[in-house]
């Protein structure tokens, strides 16, 4: 099979990943409280990003790597705001 | 030879990193508590990362090494990308910890919770305020 000039092995890889952002996703949607919701994403921006670094090994092309460092920042300071709204305190 | 060990090498960092990946997903299913989820979810993730971006430096330095200059920009993006991951994840996940204390989740089977009576900072300042 030949997805987009993709090697097979990193195929595997990525779909692993997918697997396990999958089960996050279910975290997100079954979390008896918000806390949970919130840690379920917090996983998945961190395995979005280590997907997004292997996806641009795959295909070749060092953008893809630059855009998870700007995504990382960005979810770092969503987290830390719906932290800090969870608290309840003043900002 | 030299190349496909490294090929190998490659390879085994893969999985290593995917493995652990895994493992965070079934935590957060499995495990009964937030605080129990925030370890599967935050420092499975961050080891599982530190091997996924070692490989992708590891491949970027024998294209370094073999003369062509292209590998220096893997190694260098994905080594700040590597150490945004390992800056951000940890500090996100003790916000989280003390959110959720602080909004009144308790964790499951805990007998004794010692943070119970104790003023936070804010709370603090206004009893000063107060006398």
């Amino acid at each position: 099979m030949n997805f987009f000039g993709i090697p097979d092995i990193y195929l595997v890889i990525l779909g692993l990943l997918f697997l396990s952002i999958i089960m996050a996703i279910i975290r997100v949607i079954k979390g008896p409280t918000a806390p949970d919701r919130i840690v379920g994403l917090d996983t998945i921006n961190t395995i979005v990003i280590v997907s997004m670094i292997i996806f641009g090994l795959a295909a070749g092309s060092v953008i893809y790597v630059d855009v998870a460092i700007v995504y990382a920042f960005l979810s770092f300071i969503s987290t830390l705001f719906i932290a800090k709204y969870l608290e309840g305190g003043e900002f | 030879m030299l190349n496909q060990l490294i090929d190998i090498v490659i390879y085994i960092l893969l999985a290593i990193g995917v493995f652990f990946n895994i493992l965070a997903g079934i935590g957060l299913l499995r495990f009964p508590d937030v605080y129990t989820r925030l370890h599967a979810g935050t420092k499975c993730t961050t080891f599982g990362s530190i091997f996924l971006c070692g490989s992708v430096i590891l491949y970027g330095l024998r294209m370094w090494i073999l003369g062509n200059v292209d590998g220096s920009i893997w190694v260098i993006h994905t080594g700040i990308a590597l150490v945004a991951i390992l800056l951000t994840n940890p500090t996100g996940a003790h916000a989280l910890a003390r959110a959720a204390h602080r909004s009144g989740v308790k964790p499951v089977g805990a007998v004794i919770d010692e943070l119970e009576n104790k003023p936070t900072k804010k709370s603090a300042n206004k009893m000063e305020a107060k006398k």
